[in-house]
Protein backbone atom coordinates (compact mmCIF):
# COMPACT_ATOMS: atom_id res chain seq x y z
CA UNK A 1 0.00 0.00 0.00
CA UNK A 2 2.23 2.68 1.31
CA UNK A 3 5.31 3.48 -0.64
CA UNK A 4 6.59 4.80 2.65
CA UNK A 5 6.07 1.73 4.76
CA UNK A 6 5.70 -0.93 2.08
CA UNK A 7 2.36 -2.20 3.27
CA UNK A 8 -0.63 -3.05 1.08
CA UNK A 9 -4.40 -3.40 1.26
CA UNK A 10 -5.97 -6.75 0.94
CA UNK A 11 -5.78 -9.68 3.26
CA UNK A 12 -8.04 -7.85 5.68
CA UNK A 13 -9.58 -10.25 8.14
CA UNK A 14 -12.25 -9.57 10.67
CA UNK A 15 -12.57 -12.11 13.44
CA UNK A 16 -15.43 -14.51 12.82
CA UNK A 17 -15.57 -13.86 9.08
CA UNK A 18 -14.29 -16.53 6.73
CA UNK A 19 -11.81 -15.72 4.01
CA UNK A 20 -14.23 -16.67 1.23
CA UNK A 21 -16.82 -14.21 2.46
CA UNK A 22 -19.16 -12.82 -0.15
CA UNK A 23 -18.16 -9.48 -1.58
CA UNK A 24 -19.04 -7.12 -4.39
CA UNK A 25 -17.60 -7.44 -7.85
CA UNK A 26 -17.49 -4.37 -10.01
CA UNK A 27 -17.46 -4.96 -13.74
CA UNK A 28 -16.77 -2.42 -16.41
CA UNK A 29 -17.72 -3.85 -19.76
CA UNK A 30 -16.10 -3.01 -23.01
CA UNK A 31 -19.15 -1.05 -24.09
CA UNK A 32 -18.70 1.25 -21.14
CA UNK A 33 -21.55 -0.06 -19.06
CA UNK A 34 -20.64 -1.06 -15.57
CA UNK A 35 -22.33 -3.07 -12.88
CA UNK A 36 -21.58 -4.72 -9.60
CA UNK A 37 -22.70 -8.05 -8.27
CA UNK A 38 -22.05 -9.90 -5.05
CA UNK A 39 -19.67 -12.75 -5.44
CA UNK A 40 -18.48 -15.52 -3.17
CA UNK A 41 -14.91 -16.57 -3.47
CA UNK A 42 -15.28 -20.32 -3.32
CA UNK A 43 -15.38 -21.61 -6.87
CA UNK A 44 -17.85 -20.95 -9.62
CA UNK A 45 -20.36 -18.18 -9.91
CA UNK A 46 -23.02 -17.08 -12.32
CA UNK A 47 -24.31 -13.64 -13.03
CA UNK A 48 -26.97 -12.11 -15.22
CA UNK A 49 -26.69 -9.20 -17.62
CA UNK A 50 -29.97 -7.46 -18.25
CA UNK A 51 -30.27 -5.44 -21.40
CA UNK A 52 -26.60 -5.25 -22.21
CA UNK A 53 -25.10 -5.70 -25.64
CA UNK A 54 -22.47 -8.33 -26.19
CA UNK A 55 -20.47 -9.74 -29.01
CA UNK A 56 -20.90 -13.52 -28.78
CA UNK A 57 -17.15 -13.93 -29.12
CA UNK A 58 -15.08 -14.62 -26.06
CA UNK A 59 -14.37 -11.41 -24.26
CA UNK A 60 -12.72 -10.23 -21.13
CA UNK A 61 -14.19 -9.07 -17.87
CA UNK A 62 -12.43 -6.57 -15.70
CA UNK A 63 -12.99 -7.27 -12.04
CA UNK A 64 -12.33 -4.93 -9.24
CA UNK A 65 -12.22 -6.74 -5.92
CA UNK A 66 -13.31 -5.30 -2.63
CA UNK A 67 -9.69 -5.30 -1.55
CA UNK A 68 -8.87 -3.00 -4.41
CA UNK A 69 -7.04 -5.43 -6.65
CA UNK A 70 -8.10 -5.35 -10.26
CA UNK A 71 -7.78 -8.10 -12.81
CA UNK A 72 -9.36 -9.26 -16.02
CA UNK A 73 -10.20 -12.71 -17.26
CA UNK A 74 -11.65 -13.89 -20.53
CA UNK A 75 -14.79 -15.99 -20.83
CA UNK A 76 -16.96 -17.31 -23.63
CA UNK A 77 -20.71 -17.35 -23.97
CA UNK A 78 -22.79 -20.42 -24.62
CA UNK A 79 -23.57 -20.34 -28.33
CA UNK A 80 -27.11 -21.59 -27.67
CA UNK A 81 -27.96 -18.47 -25.72
CA UNK A 82 -29.43 -15.79 -27.96
CA UNK A 83 -27.58 -12.51 -27.78
CA UNK A 84 -30.24 -9.99 -28.52
CA UNK A 85 -30.18 -6.62 -26.95
CA UNK A 86 -32.49 -6.26 -23.98
CA UNK A 87 -32.50 -10.03 -23.42
CA UNK A 88 -31.16 -10.91 -20.03
CA UNK A 89 -28.96 -13.93 -19.99
CA UNK A 90 -26.98 -15.92 -17.52
CA UNK A 91 -23.51 -17.13 -17.95
CA UNK A 92 -21.15 -18.88 -15.63
CA UNK A 93 -17.47 -18.70 -15.59
CA UNK A 94 -15.11 -20.51 -13.34
CA UNK A 95 -13.37 -18.13 -11.05
CA UNK A 96 -11.10 -19.63 -8.47
CA UNK A 97 -8.03 -17.91 -7.24
CA UNK A 98 -6.38 -17.60 -3.88
CA UNK A 99 -7.19 -14.52 -1.86
CA UNK A 100 -4.42 -12.08 -1.43
CA UNK A 101 -2.37 -13.57 -4.23
CA UNK A 102 -0.97 -11.45 -7.00
CA UNK A 103 -3.21 -11.19 -10.05
CA UNK A 104 -0.75 -11.44 -12.84
CA UNK A 105 -3.24 -12.41 -15.51
CA UNK A 106 -4.68 -8.95 -16.00
CA UNK A 107 -2.04 -7.67 -18.34
CA UNK A 108 -3.89 -8.02 -21.62
CA UNK A 109 -7.52 -8.46 -20.57
CA UNK A 110 -8.82 -4.93 -21.00
CA UNK A 111 -6.85 -4.40 -24.21
CA UNK A 112 -8.50 -7.51 -25.67
CA UNK A 113 -11.89 -6.05 -24.94
CA UNK A 114 -11.60 -2.68 -26.62
CA UNK A 115 -14.66 -1.93 -28.77
CA UNK A 116 -14.32 1.29 -30.70
CA UNK A 117 -17.75 0.87 -32.27
CA UNK A 118 -19.54 1.56 -29.01
CA UNK A 119 -18.66 5.24 -28.81
CA UNK A 120 -21.29 7.99 -28.99
CA UNK A 121 -21.30 7.79 -32.81
CA UNK A 122 -21.69 4.01 -32.80
CA UNK A 123 -18.83 3.70 -35.26
CA UNK A 124 -15.15 4.30 -35.43
CA UNK A 125 -13.11 5.53 -38.36
CA UNK A 126 -9.35 5.07 -38.26
CA UNK A 127 -7.65 8.22 -37.11
CA UNK A 128 -10.88 9.68 -35.76
CA UNK A 129 -10.77 10.02 -32.04
CA UNK A 130 -13.79 10.10 -29.80
CA UNK A 131 -11.79 11.56 -26.93
CA UNK A 132 -13.57 14.06 -24.74
CA UNK A 133 -13.05 15.68 -21.38
CA UNK A 134 -15.14 14.72 -18.39
CA UNK A 135 -15.29 16.99 -15.36
CA UNK A 136 -15.14 14.96 -12.18
CA UNK A 137 -14.14 17.11 -9.17
CA UNK A 138 -14.33 14.30 -6.69
CA UNK A 139 -12.32 13.88 -3.52
CA UNK A 140 -10.01 10.90 -3.61
CA UNK A 141 -11.01 9.95 -0.08
CA UNK A 142 -14.73 10.49 -0.80
CA UNK A 143 -15.55 6.77 -0.61
CA UNK A 144 -13.92 6.40 2.79
CA UNK A 145 -15.58 9.60 3.97
CA UNK A 146 -19.00 8.28 2.92
CA UNK A 147 -18.48 5.11 4.97
CA UNK A 148 -17.23 7.27 7.86
CA UNK A 149 -20.36 9.43 7.68
CA UNK A 150 -22.54 6.30 7.85
CA UNK A 151 -20.59 5.06 10.89
CA UNK A 152 -20.87 8.47 12.56
CA UNK A 153 -24.64 8.52 11.98
CA UNK A 154 -25.07 5.07 13.47
CA UNK A 155 -22.92 5.97 16.50
CA UNK A 156 -24.88 9.19 17.04
CA UNK A 157 -28.23 7.37 16.80
CA UNK A 158 -27.06 4.91 19.43
CA UNK A 159 -25.47 7.60 21.61
CA UNK A 160 -22.09 5.84 21.45
CA UNK A 161 -18.95 7.89 22.20
CA UNK A 162 -16.27 6.50 19.86
CA UNK A 163 -12.56 7.29 20.03
CA UNK A 164 -9.89 6.44 17.49
CA UNK A 165 -6.63 5.77 19.37
CA UNK A 166 -3.56 6.40 17.26
CA UNK A 167 0.15 6.15 18.08
CA UNK A 168 3.43 4.49 17.16
CA UNK A 169 3.74 0.81 18.00
CA UNK A 170 4.80 0.32 21.62
CA UNK A 171 3.40 3.56 23.06
CA UNK A 172 1.35 1.53 25.53
CA UNK A 173 -2.09 1.87 23.92
CA UNK A 174 -3.37 -1.56 24.95
CA UNK A 175 -2.06 -1.31 28.55
CA UNK A 176 -3.66 2.14 28.80
CA UNK A 177 -6.93 0.74 27.49
CA UNK A 178 -6.94 -2.17 29.93
CA UNK A 179 -6.47 0.16 32.90
CA UNK A 180 -9.14 2.55 31.57
CA UNK A 181 -11.60 -0.33 31.14
CA UNK A 182 -10.90 -1.61 34.67
CA UNK A 183 -11.70 1.83 36.04
CA UNK A 184 -14.92 2.38 34.06
CA UNK A 185 -16.50 -0.94 33.15
CA UNK A 186 -18.82 -1.11 36.15
CA UNK A 187 -20.18 2.33 35.25
CA UNK A 188 -20.71 2.22 31.47
CA UNK A 189 -20.92 -0.43 28.78
CA UNK A 190 -17.59 -0.50 26.88
CA UNK A 191 -16.57 -2.20 23.62
CA UNK A 192 -13.28 -2.27 21.75
CA UNK A 193 -12.26 -2.68 18.09
CA UNK A 194 -8.60 -3.67 17.75
CA UNK A 195 -6.61 -3.08 14.57
CA UNK A 196 -3.30 -4.86 13.95
CA UNK A 197 -1.56 -6.28 10.92
CA UNK A 198 -1.55 -9.77 12.37
CA UNK A 199 -2.56 -11.76 15.50
CA UNK A 200 -5.50 -11.30 17.84
CA UNK A 201 -3.28 -10.85 20.92
CA UNK A 202 -4.63 -7.38 21.68
CA UNK A 203 -8.30 -8.37 21.42
CA UNK A 204 -7.57 -11.30 23.75
CA UNK A 205 -5.97 -8.94 26.27
CA UNK A 206 -9.03 -6.69 26.13
CA UNK A 207 -11.48 -9.60 26.42
CA UNK A 208 -9.61 -10.71 29.55
CA UNK A 209 -10.85 -7.47 31.19
CA UNK A 210 -14.43 -8.65 30.62
CA UNK A 211 -15.59 -6.34 27.81
CA UNK A 212 -16.41 -7.36 24.22
CA UNK A 213 -13.59 -6.83 21.71
CA UNK A 214 -13.20 -7.56 18.02
CA UNK A 215 -9.89 -7.89 16.21
CA UNK A 216 -9.40 -6.59 12.67
CA UNK A 217 -6.25 -7.85 10.97
CA UNK A 218 -5.31 -5.52 8.16
CA UNK A 219 -2.86 -7.95 6.54
CA UNK A 220 -0.54 -5.81 4.53
CA UNK A 221 -2.61 -2.70 5.31
CA UNK A 222 -1.13 0.11 7.36
CA UNK A 223 -4.35 1.64 8.70
CA UNK A 224 -7.99 0.92 9.51
CA UNK A 225 -10.49 2.41 7.08
CA UNK A 226 -14.13 3.34 7.61
CA UNK A 227 -15.49 0.32 5.69
CA UNK A 228 -13.59 -2.10 7.98
CA UNK A 229 -14.94 -0.32 11.05
CA UNK A 230 -18.48 -0.37 9.62
CA UNK A 231 -18.29 -4.15 9.24
CA UNK A 232 -16.81 -4.47 12.72
CA UNK A 233 -19.66 -2.37 14.17
CA UNK A 234 -22.22 -4.73 12.65
CA UNK A 235 -20.47 -7.74 14.10
CA UNK A 236 -19.60 -6.32 17.50
CA UNK A 237 -22.99 -4.56 17.92
CA UNK A 238 -21.91 -2.24 20.76
CA UNK A 239 -24.64 -1.34 23.30
CA UNK A 240 -26.55 1.95 23.15
CA UNK A 241 -24.90 4.81 25.05
CA UNK A 242 -21.63 2.94 25.42
CA UNK A 243 -17.99 3.91 25.15
CA UNK A 244 -16.26 2.52 22.05
CA UNK A 245 -12.49 2.46 21.69
CA UNK A 246 -11.02 1.84 18.24
CA UNK A 247 -7.34 1.00 18.65
CA UNK A 248 -5.80 1.77 15.27
CA UNK A 249 -2.77 0.06 13.74
CA UNK A 250 0.41 1.34 15.42
CA UNK A 251 1.48 3.88 12.79
CA UNK A 252 1.82 7.65 13.04
CA UNK A 253 1.44 8.31 9.32
CA UNK A 254 -1.42 6.69 7.44
CA UNK A 255 -4.27 6.52 10.00
CA UNK A 256 -4.29 10.35 10.07
CA UNK A 257 -5.96 10.56 6.66
CA UNK A 258 -8.69 7.97 7.21
CA UNK A 259 -11.76 9.16 9.10
CA UNK A 260 -13.47 6.19 10.75
CA UNK A 261 -16.57 8.06 11.96
CA UNK A 262 -15.16 8.55 15.47
CA UNK A 263 -15.96 11.49 17.72
CA UNK A 264 -12.26 12.23 18.28
CA UNK A 265 -8.83 10.96 17.43
CA UNK A 266 -6.66 10.56 20.53
CA UNK A 267 -2.91 10.53 19.87
CA UNK A 268 -0.73 8.75 22.40
CA UNK A 269 2.91 9.76 22.74
CA UNK A 270 5.06 7.95 25.29
CA UNK A 271 8.04 9.55 27.02
CA UNK A 272 10.34 6.80 25.72
CA UNK A 273 9.90 8.35 22.24
CA UNK A 274 11.38 11.63 20.99
CA UNK A 275 9.75 14.92 21.98
CA UNK A 276 10.01 16.06 18.35
CA UNK A 277 7.57 13.37 17.11
CA UNK A 278 4.74 15.90 16.71
CA UNK A 279 6.97 17.82 14.29
CA UNK A 280 8.14 14.70 12.48
CA UNK A 281 4.59 13.37 12.05
CA UNK A 282 2.51 16.57 12.02
CA UNK A 283 -0.53 15.11 10.23
CA UNK A 284 -1.40 12.81 13.10
CA UNK A 285 -1.02 15.42 15.81
CA UNK A 286 -3.03 17.87 13.74
CA UNK A 287 -5.86 15.37 13.28
CA UNK A 288 -6.08 14.60 17.02
CA UNK A 289 -8.18 16.51 19.55
CA UNK A 290 -6.42 15.06 22.59
CA UNK A 291 -2.82 13.96 23.17
CA UNK A 292 -2.08 11.57 26.00
CA UNK A 293 1.55 11.66 27.09
CA UNK A 294 1.98 8.13 28.43
CA UNK A 295 4.55 6.44 30.69
CA UNK A 296 5.18 9.65 32.67
CA UNK A 297 6.32 7.45 35.59
CA UNK A 298 9.53 6.93 33.54
CA UNK A 299 10.29 10.68 33.20
CA UNK A 300 13.10 10.59 35.83
CA UNK A 301 14.94 7.94 33.80
CA UNK A 302 14.69 9.35 30.26
CA UNK A 303 15.82 12.58 28.60
CA UNK A 304 12.30 13.40 27.35
CA UNK A 305 11.54 17.13 27.61
CA UNK A 306 7.83 17.22 28.40
CA UNK A 307 7.44 20.96 27.95
CA UNK A 308 9.04 20.92 24.52
CA UNK A 309 6.93 17.93 23.43
CA UNK A 310 3.76 19.83 24.31
CA UNK A 311 5.06 22.97 22.62
CA UNK A 312 5.84 21.00 19.45
CA UNK A 313 2.41 19.42 19.44
CA UNK A 314 0.67 22.79 19.92
CA UNK A 315 2.74 24.30 17.12
CA UNK A 316 1.11 21.79 14.76
CA UNK A 317 -2.28 21.90 16.47
CA UNK A 318 -2.92 24.97 18.66
CA UNK A 319 -6.21 23.63 20.03
CA UNK A 320 -4.78 20.29 21.15
CA UNK A 321 -5.70 19.21 24.67
CA UNK A 322 -2.90 17.42 26.56
CA UNK A 323 -3.19 15.01 29.50
CA UNK A 324 -0.13 13.33 31.07
CA UNK A 325 -0.78 9.79 32.27
CA UNK A 326 0.89 6.60 33.38
CA UNK A 327 -0.92 3.37 32.60
CA UNK A 328 1.36 1.64 35.13
CA UNK A 329 0.85 3.88 38.19
CA UNK A 330 -2.49 5.45 37.25
CA UNK A 331 -1.07 8.97 37.45
CA UNK A 332 -3.21 11.49 35.55
CA UNK A 333 -6.06 9.00 35.13
CA UNK A 334 -8.54 11.22 37.00
CA UNK A 335 -8.28 13.83 34.22
CA UNK A 336 -8.42 11.25 31.42
CA UNK A 337 -11.43 9.45 32.90
CA UNK A 338 -13.21 12.75 33.49
CA UNK A 339 -12.62 13.71 29.85
CA UNK A 340 -14.12 10.37 28.74
CA UNK A 341 -17.15 10.74 31.02
CA UNK A 342 -17.77 14.26 29.79
CA UNK A 343 -17.62 13.13 26.13
CA UNK A 344 -19.94 10.20 26.71
CA UNK A 345 -22.42 12.36 28.64
CA UNK A 346 -22.51 14.84 25.74
CA UNK A 347 -23.08 12.06 23.20
CA UNK A 348 -25.88 10.59 25.32
CA UNK A 349 -27.51 14.00 25.76
CA UNK A 350 -27.44 14.51 22.00
CA UNK A 351 -29.14 11.17 21.44
CA UNK A 352 -31.80 11.98 24.06
CA UNK A 353 -32.40 15.29 22.34
CA UNK A 354 -32.79 13.58 18.98
CA UNK A 355 -35.18 11.00 20.42
CA UNK A 356 -37.20 13.66 22.23
CA UNK A 357 -37.29 15.78 19.07
CA UNK A 358 -38.53 12.87 16.97
CA UNK A 359 -41.24 12.03 19.52
CA UNK A 360 -42.43 15.64 19.47
CA UNK A 361 -42.52 15.60 15.68
CA UNK A 362 -44.48 12.33 15.61
CA UNK A 363 -47.00 13.79 18.06
CA UNK A 364 -47.39 16.88 15.86
CA UNK A 365 -47.86 14.80 12.72
CA UNK A 366 -50.40 12.56 14.44
CA UNK A 367 -52.36 15.62 15.50
CA UNK A 368 -52.36 16.89 11.94
CA UNK A 369 -53.45 13.51 10.63
CA UNK A 370 -56.35 13.37 13.09
CA UNK A 371 -57.37 16.91 12.10
CA UNK A 372 -57.24 16.06 8.38
CA UNK A 373 -59.15 12.80 8.65
CA UNK A 374 -62.05 14.39 10.51
CA UNK B 1 1.97 8.15 2.69
CA UNK B 2 -0.44 5.46 1.56
CA UNK B 3 -0.28 6.60 -2.07
CA UNK B 4 -1.33 3.10 -3.16
CA UNK B 5 -4.66 3.38 -1.31
CA UNK B 6 -5.13 6.81 -2.83
CA UNK B 7 -4.30 5.56 -6.33
CA UNK B 8 -6.94 2.86 -5.84
CA UNK B 9 -9.34 5.58 -4.75
CA UNK B 10 -8.61 7.43 -8.00
CA UNK B 11 -9.24 4.29 -10.06
CA UNK B 12 -12.51 3.71 -8.21
CA UNK B 13 -13.67 7.24 -9.01
CA UNK B 14 -12.72 6.72 -12.67
CA UNK B 15 -14.61 3.41 -12.82
CA UNK B 16 -17.66 4.94 -11.15
CA UNK B 17 -17.58 7.76 -13.70
CA UNK B 18 -17.30 5.18 -16.52
CA UNK B 19 -20.49 3.55 -15.24
CA UNK B 20 -22.33 6.86 -15.02
CA UNK B 21 -21.11 8.50 -18.20
CA UNK B 22 -20.50 5.52 -20.46
CA UNK B 23 -16.91 5.57 -21.64
CA UNK B 24 -14.64 2.61 -22.16
CA UNK B 25 -11.16 4.01 -22.11
CA UNK B 26 -9.36 6.71 -20.16
CA UNK B 27 -6.38 8.55 -21.64
CA UNK B 28 -5.62 11.19 -19.05
CA UNK B 29 -6.53 11.59 -15.40
CA UNK B 30 -6.04 15.06 -13.92
CA UNK B 31 -5.73 15.24 -10.16
CA UNK B 32 -5.11 18.09 -7.75
CA UNK B 33 -2.71 17.43 -4.90
CA UNK B 34 -2.17 20.06 -2.24
CA UNK B 35 1.31 20.77 -0.97
CA UNK B 36 0.10 20.19 2.60
CA UNK B 37 -1.76 16.93 1.86
CA UNK B 38 1.28 14.71 2.61
CA UNK B 39 1.01 13.07 -0.80
CA UNK B 40 4.12 12.63 -2.91
CA UNK B 41 3.21 13.25 -6.58
CA UNK B 42 6.03 10.94 -7.73
CA UNK B 43 4.86 8.09 -5.49
CA UNK B 44 1.31 8.75 -6.68
CA UNK B 45 2.35 8.36 -10.35
CA UNK B 46 4.18 5.12 -9.61
CA UNK B 47 1.20 3.66 -7.74
CA UNK B 48 -1.28 4.87 -10.35
CA UNK B 49 0.58 2.93 -13.05
CA UNK B 50 0.56 -0.15 -10.85
CA UNK B 51 -3.14 -0.14 -9.94
CA UNK B 52 -4.47 0.78 -13.38
CA UNK B 53 -2.81 -2.18 -15.10
CA UNK B 54 -5.55 -4.31 -16.64
CA UNK B 55 -8.19 -1.63 -16.03
CA UNK B 56 -9.92 0.84 -18.36
CA UNK B 57 -7.25 3.37 -17.38
CA UNK B 58 -4.29 1.19 -18.31
CA UNK B 59 -1.55 3.34 -19.82
CA UNK B 60 -3.39 6.56 -18.97
CA UNK B 61 -1.32 9.64 -18.16
CA UNK B 62 -1.65 10.94 -14.63
CA UNK B 63 -1.43 14.73 -14.64
CA UNK B 64 -0.78 16.13 -11.20
CA UNK B 65 -1.66 19.76 -10.50
CA UNK B 66 0.23 20.75 -7.37
CA UNK B 67 -1.66 23.30 -5.30
CA UNK B 68 0.61 25.47 -3.15
CA UNK B 69 -0.04 25.62 0.58
CA UNK B 70 -1.40 28.75 2.20
CA UNK B 71 -2.52 29.65 5.67
CA UNK B 72 -3.89 32.36 7.93
CA UNK B 73 -1.36 33.53 10.50
CA UNK B 74 -3.17 33.88 13.82
CA UNK B 75 -0.43 36.22 15.07
CA UNK B 76 -0.44 38.86 12.32
CA UNK B 77 -3.83 37.95 10.78
CA UNK B 78 -2.52 37.76 7.20
CA UNK B 79 -2.87 35.02 4.59
CA UNK B 80 0.62 33.72 3.84
CA UNK B 81 2.22 30.99 1.71
CA UNK B 82 2.89 27.85 3.75
CA UNK B 83 5.33 25.09 2.76
CA UNK B 84 4.76 22.71 5.68
CA UNK B 85 2.08 22.30 8.33
CA UNK B 86 4.26 23.32 11.26
CA UNK B 87 6.14 26.20 9.62
CA UNK B 88 6.09 29.61 11.30
CA UNK B 89 4.59 32.64 9.53
CA UNK B 90 7.08 33.84 6.89
CA UNK B 91 6.08 37.46 7.53
CA UNK B 92 6.06 37.79 11.32
CA UNK B 93 7.64 34.49 12.42
CA UNK B 94 4.65 33.74 14.64
CA UNK B 95 2.69 30.56 15.41
CA UNK B 96 0.31 29.14 14.62
CA UNK B 97 -0.59 29.41 10.95
CA UNK B 98 -3.97 27.85 10.21
CA UNK B 99 -3.84 26.07 6.82
CA UNK B 100 -6.46 27.44 4.42
CA UNK B 101 -5.31 25.99 1.08
CA UNK B 102 -3.18 23.16 -0.27
CA UNK B 103 -4.73 20.32 1.72
CA UNK B 104 -6.83 18.98 -1.18
CA UNK B 105 -6.54 15.66 -2.98
CA UNK B 106 -9.14 15.37 -5.69
CA UNK B 107 -9.78 14.00 -9.17
CA UNK B 108 -10.46 17.04 -11.32
CA UNK B 109 -11.15 15.77 -14.82
CA UNK B 110 -10.66 12.91 -17.25
CA UNK B 111 -9.89 12.67 -20.94
CA UNK B 112 -11.80 9.68 -22.20
CA UNK B 113 -12.66 7.84 -25.42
Amino acid sequence: MCTTCGCAAGETRIEGETDDATHEHWHVHADGSAHAHPHAHAGEHAHGHGGLRYAPAPHAHVHRHADGTVHAHPHAHDAAVPHEAAVAHEHAHPHAHPHGAEHGHGETGAADALHYGHGPAGAHAPGMTQARMVQIERDILAKNDAFAAANRKRLAEQGIFALNLVSSPGSGKTTLLCRTIDALRTRFPIAVIEGDQQTSHDAERIRATGVPALQINTGKGCHLDAAMVGRALQKLAPADESLLFIENVGNLVCPAAFDLGEAHKVAILSVTEGEDKPLKYPDMFRAAQLMLVNKVDLLPYVSFDLERAVEHARRVNPGLRVICVSATTGEGFDDWLAWLEHGLAAQRAQKQETVAGLRRRIAELEEKLVALSR
Amino acid sequence: MHEMSLAEGVLQIVEDAAGEQGFARVRTVVIEIGQLSSVEPEAMRFCFDAVTRGSLAEGAVLEVIEVPGSGLCLSCDRTVPLAALYDPCPLCGGFPVQPTGGTEMRVKELEVD
